[in-house]
């Protein structure tokens, strides 16, 4: 029993250690010369643009699904009013980033690791390594480079589809005022409700790529390595995106 | 024998309990073509990863022109591996780039070429190993077994490297074709001037761009000697190796029905 834990706290402060080992080099080689301009663009296409569809419909439905709860809710001690400026703030405060955080980590994590995984067990991580070329400044640094800048933008995009699902859900089917819900969002939210969001989402990008980035390089062993490499990295990251969602409300939020 | 122009000396490297190299010594003159032979498993690969960097021997000495190689960083190393070309066993080719693409990689990476100057160099280098100038712009996924090794090779000599490793080079094709990538490498060897090692348990492939021959065993080389010299070693292990016979002093771990 207490072997049982001693060997598991053992192997997860080691994996803590080697996950640190592994940000220090794509640290130190993604902030110094030379810096792989192309392919930092490719990936921005790659983790930022072609997530807009996914992480786009789900702010809407979640935005919708909002207002529809909050009315079923707050009509209870007719607060109905409350709906626009709670879905914006339940939104851009904690649902847009979580939420397309966790599809990004899904759908960008586990190619990413998938990626670099085949690349290594292909041994082309290595092929990179004889043409003089540092898979850390290639490989590592655009992909993080890329997640950091876009996903705040993907969550601002999502902040605001989500908060026109529940104007559509709000005006169409629970027959509140359009003007007044608009007008209620726009009064109620603050500068720092929407920056908290973006500053998250820059973290969690920052989480989903060096996840993706760390089990892809390091899997081992064909296709059934590649294939836990892929489950590691959205599995860790979707749980590092919540805790570090946890820390950064009460750090973000603490007055 | 004379100065080596690569130099191994008592190199050990060990994963967790698992010696894999137990003392390597080896020397390569300049401009010879050593085949290292020997079954899998033996440490063959990883002697290879060692000379190259990417792996780190536990201790040992490995020189390159008299130069000690083993723990160089930063531009040191980048300088060192500008030097190299490297065939790998399954050709390593960049599938998200064109093929000209990967020959020129280490041009335009590495040495900042502009990359319509690469291209043409690519080009030229494809038709060294017999590939048109139309198969540059197709992918890797589009190639054959054959095809894909030799760019693999088209890239290994783009930026005419000193030293060449070959990793298994014709493991996994058909006779003709394998003796096709021999005939290549010699041809590519020769009009380079490089030094290289190969390792491979393809003896014909070894006996045809050998110079010289060594054979690991356990993580040691246990012969060393002249291509042609081979057939009459007198080496119980080397004999049972190139005749390919389960019975010999060499006893693979097999259960026995």
């Amino acid at each position: 029993m207490f072997a049982h834990i001693g060997r598991a706290t053992l192997a997860l402060l080691g994996e803590v250690g080697r996950v640190t080992l592994f940000l220090k080099d794509a640290l130190l080689q993604g902030l110094t010369p030379k810096i792989f301009v192309r392919q930092i663009l490719e990936q921005m296409m790659r983790i930022g643009y072609f997530s807009l569809p996914v992480v786009g419909l789900t702010a809407f439905f979640t935005g919708g699904a909002l207002a529809l709860q909050i009315y079923l809710g707050s009509s209870r001690f007719n607060a109905e009013s409350l709906v626009a400026s709670i879905v914006a703030l339940g939104i851009t405060r904690e649902l847009g980033p979580v939420l397309a955080g966790l599809m990004v980590a899904g759908r960008v994590g586990a190619s990413i690791a998938a990626e670099l995984g085949t690349m290594r067990v292909t041994e082309q991580i290595d092929a990179l390594v004889t043409l003089a070329t540092n898979p850390f400044k290639y490989l590592v640094a655009p992909r993080i480079i890329a997640a950091v800048v876009t996903l705040p933008i993907l969550v601002g995009i999502a902040d605001v589809i989500g908060i026109m699902g529940g104007y559509i859900v709000g005006t169409r089917s629970i027959g509140l005022n359009g003007y007044a819900y608009i007008r209620n969002t726009a009064d109620f939210l603050q500068f720092n409700d929407v920056s908290s969001g973006l500053i998250k989402a820059a973290v969690f990008g920052f989480i989903i790529a060096v996840m993706g980035c760390y089990h892809g390089f390091n899997s081992k062993g064909g296709a059934q390595g590649v294939g836990r490499a892929t489950t590691n990295a959205v599995v860790s990251s979707a749980i590092l995106i919540l805790a570090a969602n946890f820390a950064l409300t009460s750090l973000l939020f603490a007055d | 024998m004379a100065e080596g122009y690569i130099e191994l000396y008592n190199v050990k490297k060990s994963f967790g309990p698992k010696h894999v190299l137990n003392g390597v010594t080896l020397s390569v003159p300049r401009g010879h073509s050593l085949v290292v032979i020997g079954g899998s498993g033996t440490g063959k690969s990883v002697m290879l990863k060692c000379i190259l960097g990417l792996l780190h021997p536990d201790s040992g000495s490995i020189r390159i022109a008299g130069e000690e190689v083993v723990g160089l960083k930063g531009k040191a190393r980048d300088d060192y591996l500008a030097r190299f070309g490297m065939l790998f066993q399954g050709a390593a080719l960049f599938d998200s780039l064109s093929v000209w693409e990967n020959v020129a990689f280490g041009l335009i990476q590495g040495r900042h070429m502009a990359r319509a100057k690469a291209r043409d160099i690519a080009i030229d280098k494809l038709g060294q190993v017999g590939l048109g100038p139309e198969v540059g712009n197709l992918f890797p996924a589009e190639l054959s077994g054959g095809m894909q090794k030799r760019v693999g090779l088209a890239r290994a000599i783009a930026a005419d490297p000193e030293i060449i490793f070959f990793d298994e080079p014709t493991t996994g094709l058909d006779p003709i074709m394998a003796d096709v990538i021999n005939n290549l490498i010699v041809d590519c060897v020769k009009r380079l001037g490089a030094t290289t090692v190969s390792i491979t348990h393809d003896m014909a492939s070894a006996r045809k761009i050998a110079d010289d021959i060594a054979m690991i065993f356990k993580g040691e080389i246990i012969w060393q000697g002249a291509a042609k010299t081979i057939d009459h070693g007198g080496n119980p292990y080397v004999d049972q190796f190139i005749h390919g016979s389960a019975e010999g002093p060499i006893q693979m771990d097999v259960l026995k029905p």
